[in-house]
Formats: structure tokens, sequence, C-alpha cells
């Protein structure tokens, strides 16, 4: 501190302590006597002995509450078309974050023509097409109605492509992996405002459209899965943010981020899709044979250590406590394993409780660095079985040019410095260099 | 009803005990046809829900030039947006190149996709007439439709697009 004050403070008490030891009156803890006081000491304040913030008073009330000043470093990474600033994207920090849950400020977003201020009073929800009634909801009308709360992850189909480039990526963790997020929401069942409209024969796609200058729509089967479904008002018990869909969204755990329209207009109940861009030109993923895969809505298993991860630095060796991150769009997951070896041995780790359906699973293990070079990775297990693959593996079965949909085993090799990066597999890619992600986003 | 009951309870099966979806207060307003017919923009593949107008390649370019060029780059390529046209490398090669031509199934895609969005800094904006015509431009440079051929719902639905079996579904059947 460079504080005058504190400084005035601090050699008072530095006084204090000498003038003790040549009088021979400091004596030991729990005396248990009162001592009586020599000649100035009554003169003497608590505050000497206190922080500085102890010896003011604080910051008065706050009408909504903001973080830290000193982790003002914790944000979002934002990345956009240079032309059109609200298409693009901004990461998650899941490097800076603990526990499930994700804070609503730091909830990722993909946005493809901005945030719409949308006035709620003004807002309707039509549900039309294969029904009995075509009915229109006002938010009011919807915030009368019996309400569920599920706690589940959110993914956009796009998380992590950088995996698909040649050269690994070098940025943070969730700054190249935090197109992903996880919230308590809270709305309306899907299934309560369809049955309430009546489902006709037929009615297979969902047609979902939002509110935004994007008019951003995509067709949603009406398969298993649907049913957990919410029409989703509030976001870690407040309404919703705008960039996360105020004043309504659609949320359906487990499934691709896309699915999840924000800004929710209108529900056209169809029996077919109506293969929009959304799902043809984009979040389709193109294999070696040259068709594309569409309709890839369930995220698939994958985990990652989120500390330590790229861009820190272990300060020396010792113990350190992996943390991480695994998440399934098929359910739980079952077992996270971790490697300290490169993927030669595997250790299961710890997974923290609640391990609920749809929602990140935190998992912890300690480990000891020896100062060498070492390579951690973690590989989650879901319920159905289903393994986290390698890179190699992913490759192997949809080659190179899916750009989405990619969640294979994620390596951070750390060097004998402490510095971590990311590594690919043994089996990679020779280094070539090149970029070669097809297409761009924006 | 009985079908919709039906549906509902096969699908409920996968939810836990006890989550049943909730009985609503039934506050949802009945709507009108016409009122339906205000809100719904949805395109289908088979042409429903196209609207009325018409338009071509010539027409197209000066909507293109007007609306689209400074993102998209002349002749749909070279701009800050995506390429529109113009791949030079198919879906098998090393560098595939996606665009309209060689990637998009559906011309009722494109249309759908530029009357609903495009241009971003005033989406909503084109006319029908436009819209088709625009959209007719951009099949053009892919060389998809003539210069001179006029697309309207009926034509465009018409269309056949390279890439039109180009697709696997995964987790769910159109």
């Amino acid at each position: 501190m460079t504080d005058g004050k504190l400084d005035l403070h601090g050699a008072a008490r530095r006084r204090f302590l000498s003038a003790g030891l040549k009088t021979g009156l400091v004596t030991g803890f729990g005396a248990g006597l009162v001592r009586p006081a020599t000649a100035g000491e009554g003169q003497r304040q608590l505050s000497d002995r206190l922080p500085p913030w102890m010896r003011q008073a604080g910051a008065p009330f706050s009408s909504y509450g903001q973080p830290s000043s000193h982790e003002d470093g914790v944000i979002r990474w934002v990345s956009a078309n240079r032309d059109m600033p609200g298409n693009g994207a901004s990461w998650c920090p899941l490097h800076e974050l603990e526990g499930i849950v994700t804070p609503n400020g730091l909830h990722f977003e993909r946005h493809h023509n901005g945030v719409p201020a949308i006035d709620p009073a003004r807002h309707r929800l039509l549900v039309h097409g294969a029904v009995d009634r075509s009915l229109s909801f006002r938010i009011e009308d919807l915030l009368r109605y019996p309400l569920r709360s599920r706690v589940c992850f959110l993914e956009c189909g796009g998380n992590s492509n950088p995996g698909w480039n040649r050269q690994p990526s070098q940025g943070r963790a969730g700054y190249t992996h935090g197109l992903v997020s996880c919230s308590e929401w809270t709305g309306v069942p899907l299934a309560t405002v369809l049955g309430e409209a009546g489902l006709q024969s037929g009615a297979d796609w969902l047609i979902a459209e939002g509110a935004d200058a994007f008019a951003m729509n995509v067709s949603i089967p009406l398969r298993p899965g649907w049913e957990r479904g919410l029409l989703a008002l509030y976001q870690n018990g407040e309404r919703l943010r705008p960039e996360n869909g105020y004043p309504l969204r659609l949320i359906l755990p487990g499934w691709e981020g896309v699915l999840n329209v924000k800004w929710l207009r209108r529900l056209h109940v169809a029996d077919r899709p109506a293969m929009v861009r959304n799902e043809t030109a984009k979040y389709t993923e193109l294999l070696p044979s040259g068709k594309a895969r569409q309709f890839t809505h369930t995220m698939e298993v994958k985990s990652l250590i989120t500390r330590p991860s790229a861009g820190m630095r272990l300060p020396g060796p010792g113990l350190y406590a992996l943390s991480g991150l695994a998440w399934s769009g098929n359910g739980r997951i079952r077992r996270v394993e971790v490697s300290v070896d490169g993927g030669d041995t595997w250790r299961e780790a710890a997974l923290e409780e609640p391990v609920l359906p749809y929602c990140f699973t935190r998992f912890r293990l300690p480990w000891r660095w020896g100062g060498g070079v070492s390579r951690i990775a973690s590989r989650a297990v879901d319920e159905t079985g289903a393994v986290q693959p390698t890179r190699a593996e992913l490759i192997a079965r949809r080659g190179r040019h899916g750009f989405f949909h990619y969640h294979a085993i994620v390596t951070w090799e750390i060097d004998e410095e402490g510095s971590v990066g990311q590594v690919y597999d043994r089996r990679s890619d020779a280094p070539d260099g090149e970029l070669d992600i097809d297409a761009g986003w924006f | 009803m009985i079908v919709a009951a039906t549906l509902l309870t096969a699908s409920w099966i996968s939810m836990p005990v006890g989550s049943e979806p909730p009985a609503g207060p039934g506050l949802g307003r009945q709507v009108s046809p016409e009122e339906i017919a205000h809100s719904d923009v949805t395109v289908f593949p088979d042409g429903a829900g196209l609207p009325p107008g018409r338009g071509d390649a010539r027409a197209g370019e000066t909507v293109y030039r007007r609306d689209c060029l400074a993102c998209h780059g002349p002749d749909g390529l070279g701009g800050s947006a995506e390429p529109l046209a113009g791949a030079q490398r198919g879906l098998t090669d090393e560098y595939p190149e996606k665009t309209v031509g060689s990637y998009w199934p559906f011309a009722t895609t494109l249309f759908d996709f530029n009357r609903r969005t495009m241009p971003p800094h005033a989406p909503g904006s084109l006319t029908g007439d436009e819209a088709y015509a625009v959209t007719a431009y951009l099949l053009f440079l892919n060389g998809i439709v003539e210069e001179n051929q006029v697309l309207d719902a009926a034509a465009l639905a018409r269309l056949r697009m390279p890439n039109r079996d180009g697709f696997v579904p995964v987790d769910a059947r159109p």
C-alpha cells in the first residue's frame, strides 16, 4: 500500500511493538491477567491493527449488485462480424468460474442480428398450425401459468470448433469451449401450452421463430425429448436477460443451442420441417463423402478441465485441485476419468453433487505436479454409456469439415515452467500451420 | 383432442414421476385466420407459405447492388459476409466451399432467408417482388437459373437445387 494513512498506522504499530520489547512488557498470549496500563497505552486505537477496509464505513446498499472491481477481468470474450456487430458470439469464461451455474451476465451469446429491445407488454406468443385451437399468449398470461424449473446446460452447435483446426487453439479454455453455459431456467412447460392448443394428428414438427432482427427460426422435431421443453421466463431466479431472450425463450434441455429460440414469438406446428437456413446451410455437418449430417440435435457427451487450463501458469510443483465440467445431451454424466500422462492411464474423478440430467456436472481430482512436462485430459461417459472420443476418433468418424458438434477430449500440456497450453492427442495431424475451418460464422 | 392426448401421454413416459405437465389456466386467446396470416411467414420447401410477387435476375441485380453488395461483394464473393456464389472447390475437396449453389438444398430457403432478415440494417424491407428478384439473381450467379428467368412462388418451388440430396437426417426425419 502506498496510502499515506496506512503508512502512518504501520509506523505507529512498529513503535508500539518496539516500546513493548524494550520494557519487557509484552506478555505471552493467554496470560489471563488484566495488566495495568503503562503511560500512553490508553491512547492507542484498535484501528492500528485493522486493514483499511475495517477502518472506514463501507459502501452503501446497491439496488442491483455487481461483481468486485477486482474481478473485472472475468468477462465474456466477444467476436463478431466487422460490418455487422450484432452477428457473432460471446464466449463464457469457463476457466474463471466454479460450480455448475453460470452467472447471468456471463452466459454465452450467439446472436445473428443483435439483441432486440422488446416491450413485454406488446410481445405475443402465437401458437398455430396443426392444432385444434390457434392461441395467442401475452407474457402476463404466461406468468400466471404453473411454472417448472430445470437446471440444464445450453450449448451452441458450433462450440469448440477450433478443435477442427490443424493447430490447437491456445485461447483460454472458455474462449475456445465456452459457447456453453448452465442455468436454472424457469418457465411454462411447453407441453402445457401445446396441450391447450391441441396437437393434431401428424403434428411432428414445431417451427419456432424469434422476434429479433433476424426473425431467427428453426424446425424442432416433436420426438421424445421435446416434452422437457420450457417456455422460459426466468433464468437463475430473475427474468431473462435481453441477450438471453427476454421476455420469452424456448429451452430444450440437451438439444443444440440453436433450437432454444430466444425472443420467442411464434410456434408453428407442422407435419414437416420448413428447411430454413439454420437447419440446411448452417448447423449441418459436412462429411468426407460430401453428404452432410442434418438435424443433429442431441449435444454429445463432453468434458473439459477448466483449472488448470490454457493460458494459466502453475507457480511451482506441488498439490493442485484439478477441476472441470462434464455434460451430455443424452442425460446424466455417469463417470469422468482424468489422465495426467497424456492418455496412457486414466483415473476416475469425483463427481460433485448434484449430478443432474442435461446439466453441467463438476468433477474434481487432486493431482501432484512434479514439475516436469505433463499432459492432463478428461474423458466423460454418460448414462447411456456414450464415451467422449479422442480427437483422432472424432475425425475418423466425421472427417474434418463438420464445423459443428466438436466434442473430443481436450488435452492441456503443462511445460517445465508451469505454463499451460493445448496439445492434440498423439495420433493427430502433422502441424502444417494452416487453419482449415470451412466457412466463416458471421 | 384424443390424438393430442395420446401423443402427449406417450411422450411423458420419459419424464420423472410427478412431473407431468401441469394443466394450464387456458389464458390463450383464440386467434382468427386473418391474425395468423398476418404473423405467419413460414415458407416450406414445397412452396407453401410463399407470398405473391415475381422477379428475375436483372431486376435482382439492382436490389443486390443497393442492399447486398457492400457486405457480400461483387458477384456474391469477396465481402465481409460469407460467399454466396463462385465455389471453386467441391464438397469432398480438402477445403470445401459451401455456397448457395454448392450446398443449399432448397431455393425456397434462400427466398425465405432474404425476405425475413436481409439486409441486416433493414430486415423485412424487401418487397415481395424484390425478394423474388434478388433470389433469382443469387441463383443466376450460381448458374441455377437464366438471367431472364422469372421466379414467382410456383417457379421457385419447382427449382431443384444441385445439392438437394446432400443431407442425411440424424436425430429426426423430415
